[in-house]
């Protein structure tokens, strides 16, 4: 490449002036910044630690189960089910809905239409400050008298019960509307901020489907709220919507709840299916397959997602709703499939690199493979009624929560974690880590499809001794997928201090953000960058010396 | 590098992103509301254009609003399924409600509304005295609707009409509502001191309210009659000047009370909570006009500048439009 | 407030500046309407009553969005916002509706009478 000119060379780290974390200094400085890569960043702590909490909680219940009867000394089944609430609330509110949107989303979507920052930055700062006071709402729950209803708040249980469900609501509240700003901030960036010459068919795929997240965010999200803010009123007044003792009807709570919490699993997976069809491109280095179809299917999905929510109740409701929202459950599978055949497509004889995020992304396959495909059972009338409430349920949401959900964050924060941070992770200690959370959420959750089948319900605290081989097993998985997430965690922590210094496209991606510096300015470019098809590999070289990639001037001719 | 992609980031015409380190730029970036050269003082310093700034708001105030739209939409739900469902509980308790009262505040909204799309207008004209006069008439707009609400509410509660399981609604209303005397004229506080029919012990309490507001609902310092005792009396018929249903209570001389359905209390509980979370919504608009009117008193506001009174305005037209389906859905019932 | 439609032309700002002409003549069709709607309940119609009455009211909203919210004037995108909004709502109103009302017959009626407490005042007053 002597003879040619090279647009961006793939450089090692240096101390560039004026990068994001360091042109300012001091807490506070971080506490009132407006720059989308700080907000993105404190999110991903925050995030991170509420993370640890939800998992810990994890362990007590795997603990717990790990034999009939009382096994952890001091949780009696009242204890439980207040672990098993914090548990659920915490990871779905606090970790997995925000988890990639606010968190990788913040610091990438700006990167990568090539913009200085999101529409609105001090809104986006709002949307942090409303998750931690979200997060104060939910600790307030904890330490009082922690919520024992079940994430899903239902109804009357919820207007009965002596804990602290106020709080814990009103925590939730708080976090959709930090949800909903995030949402709404993403699409009026992606609509308003976008360069010339950066139409919507050349947006990584990333943004499609955050686009399509956001939709959901801002559609769906209010409707929580007024469902928290009627169940409030609920136990407050009594005002007999939700509660049949004063002539409420429960089953419209879960109408109302599910038209939200639906929508909300695909605020969980639209996101992680973005991360994938990042991933897997660049490491087959190939041009991602179906570019179109699985852009359009984001946004088939997302309006799929507010008309399949009936699916959560298909032994609570009359006959005629439950064939329609059968059928129309049944048609999401088609955008999901969708995706997963262009993914396979695009590893189709591609010269792959089984670096830490390409191992996450495979695992994503795998496991979001079965978790789809076991909702197909669910979503079977007749098979419900037998498996519903069981822990084939737990299993399956399990699967696309954790094994896509979590997995593809995992992988999205290996792959960007270089220019986040600047910093190279030991690929040794990622490719272990993911093997051992592979591994453990396997042996965690696959039995509990076994478990469902044969009738253990969810939720409970004490089981039949025929069924505690499989608990058991289970238990150990759950241990196992713990030791794994603390070794990433491990892995992740000690690069910041001994990594070596990534260079700016160590992936060789094509996408606007690998353009900037590792990490970047706090203004994202120094150059304006160049842009172009974000699937195309075929002008980047490998600089062995630099350990990373950089685009040579071919590409810069046909530019 | 496919052939088309001569996207290079530099347009002409737009003068683009800064992207070398002086120090203006970090003043930029500490503040996030400053400006580059050559532009108007109120270009952020993200977006390149202020026509891009003010499309940006625009769509954010718009996607900012579907969700209010989906949060007012829950208890619309609410609504729509117990008035399909159990349509004798609103055939009961519009009674309570006072159609002259919300009609006079729907269109004290809609003037709002129209004060509002003038300040908008001036603002874009930049005449700084006739904008900052519209946003006053807006507020006080705003101020009349709270005030004829705080009237319909703390009749209601005076009277023990409260939601859900505080629903205990004394003899004294119901009668008043049910049984003919169901007039506007009482609200407006003119010489009903004759009402004096049966009262439940708890009526008194109202004497004790030396607000204005409560003053109206004064109706009797007379003692209570004893229970059950209905004595409308001929001079209130003229002054009530009800509605059809108060004429009809009225002329049948023999005043049959309507039977209280099992779940009334979900109408008032529905009833409380939509015009509730839209007084809310009046509360905040009127902080959002209040910090536009300072702004604009300062001159903030020109041809070239005027997206929060825009903004600002958007939401309170949708303030507005609530209300417009909340008026006929809760008062006009027949 | 006679300026008529001057200044339109000589606009230079951002946005569209609307008619005097126009807001005025929104605000009348407002006011009749919401006059019209208030008459129209005197006539017992049935269960047109509520049809007439909320299409007053989708007039009005949609006069209030087209002109002082300026979505006539608006890029098409801020009306498509607007519109899907409300068309969730009435898929959520739909689908909710379509279950609730088809278990209503399986509703032991006075089942919830006797649950309830003693101490909640049921009926009529004395």
């Amino acid at each position: 490449m002597a003879t040619t000119t090279d647009i961006y060379p793939g450089r090692p780290y240096t101390e560039v002036e004026g990068n994001y974390l360091t042109h300012e200094k001091g807490i506070l400085s971080w506490l009132t910044t407006v720059d989308h890569k700080r907000i993105g960043v404190m999110y991903l702590m925050c995030i991170s630690t509420a993370f640890l909490f939800g998992g810990l909680f994890a362990m007590v219940i795997r603990w717990e189960l790990f034999a009939p009867g009382a096994t952890v000394p001091g949780l009696n089944a009242d204890r439980y089910n207040q672990i098993f609430t914090l548990h659920g609330a915490i990871m779905v509110f606090l970790v997995i809905i925000p988890g990639i949107p606010a968190a990788l989303g913040n610091f990438v979507l700006p990167m990568m239409l090539g913009a200085k920052d999101v529409a609105f930055p001090r809104l986006n700062l709002m949307s942090w400050y409303l998750w931690v006071v979200g997060a104060l709402f939910a600790v307030i729950s904890m330490v009082t008298s922690a919520a024992d209803t079940g994430w899903t708040f239902y109804t009357p249980y919820s207007t009965t019960t002596q804990t602290a469900v106020i709080p814990m609501v009103v925590g939730a509240f708080i976090l959709g509307f930090s949800s909903i700003f995030t949402g709404l901030n993403f699409i009026v960036t992606i609509h308003k901020m976008r360069p010339e010459g950066l139409t919507w068919f050349k947006l990584p795929l990333f943004l499609w489907s955050i686009y399509a997240t956001a939709i959901i965010q801002v559609i769906a999200t209010p409707v929580l709220g007024i469902t928290l803010l009627l169940l409030i009123a609920e136990r407050v007044m009594g005002v007999g919507i939700f509660d049949s003792t004063y002539g409420g009807d429960p089953v419209l709570f879960q109408h109302f709840f599910w038209f939200y919490s639906h929508p909300a699993v695909y605020i969980m997976i639209l996101p992680a299916m973005g991360v994938i069809s990042e991933m897997i491109p660049v490491f087959s280095r190939k041009h991602i397959f179906g570019y179109t179809a699985i852009a359009y299917s984001s946004v088939a999905i997302a309006m799929f997602s507010f008309i399949v929510w009936g699916h959560h109740m298909f032994t609570s409701m009359s006959p005629l709703s439950n064939m329609i929202f059968s059928a129309v459950t049944f048609s999401v599978s088609i955008p999901s499939a969708v995706k997963v055949f262009n993914w396979t497509a695009t590893l189709y004889k591609g010269s792959i690199r089984l670096a830490t995020p390409m191992c996450y992304a495979l695992a994503f396959l795998f496991l979001f493979t079965i978790g789809g495909l076991t909702g197909l059972h669910l979503a079977t009338l007749g098979t419900d009624i037998h498996l519903h409430d069981t822990y084939f349920v737990v299993a399956h949401f399990h699967y696309v929560m954790v094994g896509s959900t979590m997995i593809a964050f995992l992988g999205g924060l290996h792959y960007w974690w270089p220019k986040i941070f600047g910093k190279m992770y030991s690929e040794t200690y990622g490719r272990l880590g993911c093997l051992t959370t592979f591994i453990g959420f396997n042996v965690t959750f696959l039995p509990q499809f076994v478990l469902g089948t044969r009738g253990m319900p969810r939720r409970y605290y004490d089981y039949l001794p025929e069924f505690q081989t499989l608990h058991a097993v289970s238990s150990i998985g759950a241990f196992i997928m713990g030791a794994g997430l603390f070794i990433t965690l491990f892995c992740l922590l000690h690069s910041l201090k001994w990594g070596k210094p990534a260079a700016d496209n160590p992936w060789g991606s094509a996408a606007l953000e690998w353009q900037s510096t590792s990490p970047p300015h706090y203004h994202n470019f120094t150059k304006e960058p160049t842009v172009g098809d974000p699937y195309d590999y075929q002008d980047f070289k490998w600089d062995p010396k630099a350990e990373g990639y950089y685009k040579t001037a071919e590409g810069q001719g046909a530019a | 590098m496919g052939s088309e992609s001569r996207g290079i980031l530099q347009d002409s015409g737009r003068t683009r992103r800064r992207l070398t380190m002086t120090t203006e730029t970090q003043a930029i970036d500490k503040s996030g509301h400053d400006h580059d050269h050559g532009h108007s003082p109120y270009l952020q310093h993200h977006f390149d254009t202020m026509e891009q700034q003010f499309n940006s708001g625009k769509l954010g105030m718009w996607l900012f609003l579907a969700t209010e739209i989906l949060l007012f939409g829950g208890l619309f739900v609410a609504y729509a399924i117990y008035r399909a469902l159990h349509p004798e509980i609103f055939e009961y308790g519009h009674h309570f409600l006072d159609p002259v009262m919300g009609g006079t505040n729907t269109a004290v909204l809609i003037l709002s509304s129209f004060t509002m799309a003038a300040a908008v207008r001036y603002a874009q004209e930049g005449k700084k005295t006739m904008l900052v006069a519209c946003l006053v008439l807006t507020l006080g707009g705003a101020c009349g609707f709270l005030v004829i609400k705080y009237f319909e509410y703390s009749h209601k509660m005076v009277h023990g009409v409260f939601p859900g399981k505080f629903y205990a609604p004394d003899d004294h209303i119901l009668e008043e509502e049910l049984m003919g005397a169901h007039g506007h004229g009482h609200e407006e506080g003119d010489g009903h001191h004759e009402e004096g029919h049966g009262h439940a012990a708890g009526d008194h309490e109202e004497a004790a309210h030396e607000e204005p507001a409560a003053a109206p609902m004064v109706v009797s310092q007379t003692p209570p009659a004893a229970e059950g005792e209905f004595v409308i009396e001929k001079s209130q018929i003229a002054e009530a000047g009800g509605g059809p249903e108060g004429l009809v209570g009225i002329v049948q001389q023999e005043p049959k009370m309507p039977k209280r359905p099992e779940k009334a209390h979900v109408f008032f509980g529905i009833y409380y909570l939509m015009t509730g979370l839209h007084g809310l919504h009046v509360v905040i608009g009127m902080c959002a006009i209040g910090w536009v009117l300072l702004k604009a008193m300062k001159g903030v506001f020109g041809p070239e500048y005027f997206t929060p009174v825009d903004l600002v305005g958007l939401y309170w037209h949708l303030v507005d439009l609530i209300w417009i389906f909340l008026f006929p859905l809760l008062y006009l019932i027949d | 407030m006679n300026e008529g439609n001057t200044h339109n032309n000589e606009h230079h700002g951002v946005g569209h500046i609307v008619d005097w002409k126009v807001l005025i003549g929104v605000l009348t069709a407002l006011l009749v309407l919401t006059y019209l709607t208030v008459k129209v309940t005197e006539f017992d119609l049935g269960p047109l009553n509520i049809v007439i009455a909320l299409g007053i009211a989708t007039v009005k909203a949609t006069l209030v969005c087209l002109f002082f919210m300026h979505l006539y004037y608006d890029q098409p995108f801020n009306s498509l916002v607007l519109v899907s909004s409300v068309l969730f709502v009435l898929v959520f109103i739909l689908f909710s509706l379509i279950d609730l009302s088809a278990y209503q017959p399986d509703i032991i009626q006075d089942y919830i009478s006797s649950m309830r407490d003693p101490a909640y005042p049921l009926d009529e007053p004395q």
